[in-house]
């Protein structure tokens, strides 16, 4: 007969888990179930590995961030709402502005919070399955190190949804739960439910400019998830946060080591030709940016949303820092100005506030894009080098709203689709690019060492020196 | 501008812009394509967001408006027709992440309540031939759904006679329109569900109420659905079980189909022409004239001389100026309420172009004639509008047009001459047409719903089958309701007219409705009154088109609120 597990002691959390029998009984049978998913959709190999990881072990400054070696399947994946410090919570905006936050979700709204969470939570385990073979090729320890710290977070993130559901959304929740496992990335029976969540990260560029650019509009649906009327929501995706921020520090960081490596070459062999040294070049690196800014700008959903516009009026999700933002906050006779696409042209356009509310997000996340594109040109222009990295117009390759139908150049100009056909591999990657760029994945594991393509971080993990076994192979 | 102006102006704009062509061809279908391969078809949606009937809405979604449903019936009826070897009609989406998510609800939303209402009338009736072909035509229809699947788009599986439900984690059928927006699925879904599908009330009640609906194995637990497929094998498994069900029915292949040609028809400001009907409009007293006119000179003698007549063969013919006529006239001239039918030319020559349809009765061309004059005499039947028929000398009220006279709420047919007129006295023939062949929504034949329960009646009136009865015969047999002579021949008709002037149309609407449909409920009939009783009601109340209503707040993303009281 197995030993009974002690889930308190396993799963370190706030929620009161040892005391809820009915939690308890929910996360027995799905505990062995996410094992298993781990060991098959998780990280390829490496599993019997100590790697050096943070864990999380409680919500405060202490506890959040504790380091140590640890082989991922004893990772402790914990359930953690950030701690509350508002006395008397109350609701933000929308129809129930001013009434007090809900800590058991309403029936009205319970099928649309499940969908909310569902789809959030589906995202989660999606990119640890489409990093899974990325270990093979990484460029270093620290590298490989950085790939399943985000992997075991990601993965934690998939538990913080999945106490929701069984919290708080009885059988159902259960039933959503199980299939969060059972749906795959890019599996032809069972896909995740976002299109972009089933294209796998072939390499480690797509990587970073995954974390950067796709992670982030994660902290903008999760930023507007801790808005949310719905306190144990709310309060999970605020600590989700805290671990997200780094998600896109290291693809920040990784971007930024990609072009400091490329400026080093055309500085130390005065050339453009950094391919010819083993970098990779900044005209192709710009390629991936204008693909994944413009997928990652379509995670948003259309201009114009019902759903988001019935989310807001609901209470269950808000805008990014709607506190920060001077209006009624129910926005029922307020303007805020599209883009539109009509007679093919790119205009402006004054609508419903209630209704462009999934815009309003995406013009936040454009800007905040922008900021990390200024570091990057940054270190360029400091190495002396002209060129500037460019953020597409929002128009640009995009498959969802206004947008969808128009043909446009990455500067904003509309063009025909003749046009966009003979010129779009000049702005998107090519195969040639992918060849390429896949050609230098080879892995390097000996500590303190890195891959042509990529300068080393300027400081290791945790104080941790650079050429620190961050992964006991 | 505020969410409100803003609903205003584009309902408006949508009213406004609104006229309604029900001719179509699959060249021109914007919506639907047919892709046909041997004995099966593949009905695939995938409908063009800004291809719409009226302006201020996108079909998103594979969301559909009457444009959408106009194909939709045109197919139908082009594969039974042109195509009378298919054996299986699998409905399916074209569209990627979604199959259909229904009536689009900004549309219902932009427009007035005789759009809605008439719109869900022909939705059903669409539906409705889908039945008929699966059940007359052996041309079953499968439904194959990946993606989401919402209201009218699960609505529109339910006509079929199998649902495939892709089992993907995400693919789901839904009636969302209780818990959205305050109103009833408005194309049979809830009567489908339990008398069609048999799935218990409690289960069918609790669908009703969760909006995001049910996937996968609940699905088929359920019954709402006939299997679930995985993903992968979609659409070879439903391939395979298409292929099962065509093999499974009587070839018929050899037969060869008849094409459509294009309608002659000409619109005046009152008056609108095609070849064998005519419809002249008297808008001071809100009443339409049809006359349908019998074919003396082309008739042809065999079965290879209607198949070269093709669509211009006088029965099909007729069937197909009536059913757009009564649709234009639905749509279009909402303030025409009271239609009068009259007919013109020899009796002889319909009962000629009767006995070449019994002659070749088994040919399925010939067959599908016949089912085309039923449903769009069933049209009549449910249009909201008083009926009368003008029974005149120079008249052919026999067989097939004698229907039209029994579909009317009251009939008036001459006694006698009119002065200065050499024709001889109007009569009515009945032949085998009236007692079986062209029922009614509720099965039964309109000399069975006149007599409903006295069978002395009916018996006394079909031994009088193929006799020319005269205006005194007609009116003691009960076939007629009045047979003044030509001194009172225009007063009586023109008070007639005048009266249903005057009532209010709603009420007679109403009243109609419950006089014409006697006897036991079949699903097509229920369908029809349910939705003519309590969609109606609804789709009037505060709850569902007030202010704060939740058809009127659709999109606008603002919160409906109800009143509480049960009524």
């Amino acid at each position: 007969m197995e030993a009974q597990i002690d889930y308190s002691q396993l799963i370190p959390n706030n929620v009161g888990l040892s005391s809820d029998r009915k939690l308890q009984r929910a996360l027995e049978s799905w505990h062995p179930k996410f094992m298993n998913w781990w060991q098959t959709n998780g990280p390829d190999s490496y599993q019997e590995n100590e790697v050096y990881l943070r864990t999380a072990v409680s919500v405060d400054k202490k506890g959040w961030a504790h380091f140590g070696p640890v082989k991922m399947p004893d990772y402790r994946w914990g359930i953690f709402l950030a701690e509350s410090h508002e006395q008397d919570k109350r609701i933000k905006f929308g129809e129930h502005q001013g009434e007090k936050v809900w800590q058991e979700v309403p029936a009205e709204y319970r099928a649309p919070l499940r969908r909310l969470i569902v789809t959030q939570g589906d995202t989660e385990p999606a990119s640890v399955e489409q990093q899974r073979i990325l270990a093979a090729t990484a460029p270093s320890l620290v590298d490989m190190r950085n790939l399943f710290q985000v992997n075991v977070e990601e993965a934690r993130h998939l538990w913080a949804m999945v106490y929701l559901l069984m919290a708080h959304f009885g059988r159902d929740g259960r039933e959503e739960a199980e299939e969060l496992l059972q749906r795959s990335s890019g599996d032809p029976d069972k896909p995740r439910i976002l299109g972009a969540f089933n294209e796998q990260t072939p390499d480690w560029l797509s990587f970073y400019m995954f974390t950067y650019f796709t992670d982030r509009d994660g902290k903008y649906q999760l930023a507007s998830l801790t808005e949310s009327a719905f306190d144990p929501l709310a309060r999970t995706c605020q600590f989700m946060l805290t671990e997200e921020a780094h998600h896109m520090h290291v693809g920040e960081t990784g971007v930024a080591r990609i072009i400091q490596k490329a400026c080093d070459i055309m500085n130390q062999y005065k050339t453009d030709d950094v391919r010819r040294h083993g970098g990779i070049d900044l005209p192709t690196l710009q390629k991936y940016v204008n693909f994944h800014f413009s997928v990652s700008e379509d995670l948003f959903g259309a201009e114009i949303s019902t759903n988001a516009a019935n989310y807001y009026t609901q209470g269950l999700k808000g805008r990014y820092q709607e506190n920060r933002i001077k209006d009624d906050h129910r926005l029922k006779d307020e303007p805020y100005e599209v883009s539109t696409f009509r007679d093919q042209k790119i205009a402006k356009e004054e609508v419903s506030a209630l209704t462009s509310i999934n815009e309003r997000l995406r013009d936040d996340y454009i800007e905040d894009c922008q900021r990390g594109v200024n570091r990057w040109n940054k270190l360029i222009k400091d190495a002396g080098i002209e060129f500037e990295i460019k953020l597409p117009h929002r128009a640009f390759h995009r498959q969802i709203g206004t947008f969808s139908s128009a043909c446009v150049a990455p500067d904003g100009s509309v063009i025909s689709s003749d046009q966009w056909e003979e010129k779009k591999l000049e702005w998107l990657p090519s195969q040639q690019d992918h060849e390429y760029v896949k050609s230098l994945m080879v892995q390097v594991t000996e500590p303190g060492k890195f891959a042509s393509w990529i300068a080393a971080p300027r400081i290791g993990i945790n104080s941790q020196a650079i050429d620190y076994e961050y992964v006991r192979l | 501008m505020p969410a409100s102006q803003d609903i205003q102006k584009r309902k408006n704009h949508y009213i406004a812009s609104f006229g309604i062509n029900f001719l179509t061809h699959p060249k021109q279908y914007k919506h639907w394509a047919i892709k046909i391969e041997e004995d099966i078809a593949w009905l695939g949606l995938n409908v063009s967001e800004s291809d719409t009937l009226g302006d201020g809405y996108q079909l998103k979604l594979n969301s559909y408006d009457l444009g959408v449903d106009i194909e939709l019936n045109d197919a139908i009826q082009r594969i039974r027709f042109e195509h009378p070897s298919i054996r299986c009609v699998i409905i399916h989406s074209l569209n990627e992440r979604v199959f259909c998510a229904g009536a689009n609800i900004k549309m219902l939303g932009y427009s007035n309540h005789a759009h809605k209402v008439n719109f869900c009338k022909f939705t059903n009736e669409t539906r409705n031939a889908i039945e008929n072909a699966t059940k007359n035509s052996s041309q079953t229809y499968l439904c194959a759904i990946q993606g989401s699947c919402a209201g009218g788009g699960y609505e529109l599986a339910l006509a079929c006679d199998e649902i495939y439900l892709a089992d993907d984690g995400s693919s789901a059928v839904s009636l969302p329109e209780l818990p959205l927006l305050a109103v009833l699925p408005g194309t049979g879904g809830l009567t489908r569900l339990v008398d069609k599908r048999l799935v218990r009330k409690d289960r069918a009640d609790f669908f009703c109420t969760t909006e995001e609906g049910i996937k996968g194995k609940r699905a088929l637990e359920w019954g709402l659905v006939d299997r679930i497929i995985p993903a992968s094998s979609f659409a070879e498994q439903v391939m395979s079980r298409a292929k099962e069900v065509a093999a499974g029915k009587n070839p018929e292949s050899a037969a060869v189909g008849i094409q459509f040609t294009p309608l002659n028809r000409s619109f005046k400001e009152n008056s609108i022409d095609y070849s064998h009907l005519s419809i002249t409009i008297d808008r001071t007293l809100s009443s339409a004239t049809f006359t349908l006119h019998s074919n003396h000179t082309d008739l042809p003698h065999d079965l290879a001389g209607i198949m070269s007549q093709g669509s211009d063969f006088w029965p099909l013919l007729i069937a197909r100026e009536l059913e757009d006529a009564i649709l234009h006239m639905r749509f279009n001239e909402d303030q025409i309420g009271t239609w009068i039918f009259k007919t013109s030319g020899e009796s002889t020559d319909v009962l000629k172009a009767e006995s070449l349809l019994k002659n070749h009765e088994s040919a399925p061309v010939i067959k599908e004639i016949v089912l085309y004059l039923e449903r769009t005499l069933k049209r009549i039947d449910v249009s909201a509008r008083s009926l009368i028929a003008a029974i005149e000398p120079g008249s052919c009220f026999c067989g097939i047009l004698a229907e039209l006279a029994l579909a009317c709420d009251q009939s008036y047919m001459l006694l006698g001459q009119f002065d200065e007129d050499e024709r001889p006295e109007a009569f009515i023939t009945l032949t085998d047409f009236n007692f079986g062949s062209l029922r009614m929504v509720n099965e039964l034949t309109r000399l069975e719903s006149r007599f409903y329960g006295q069978k002395e009646l009916l018996t006394a009136v079909e031994e009088s089958t193929l006799n020319r009865l005269d205006p005194k015969t007609a009116e003691e047999l009960g076939l007629v309701t009045f047979t003044p002579d030509d001194i009172d021949w225009e007063d009586e008709l023109r008070i007639a007219i005048e009266s249903r002037a005057v009532f209010s149309p709603d009420a007679l609407s109403g009243m109609e409705a419950n006089l014409r449909f006697v006897g036991p409920e079949t699903i097509e009939s229920k369908i029809f009154s349910r939705l003519s009783a309590w969609q109606n009601w609804i789709f009037q109340r505060p709850n569902a088109v007030g202010e704060d209503g939740a058809l009127s707040l659709y999109g606008s993303g603002e919160r409906p609120k109800f009143q509480k009281g049960r009524v």
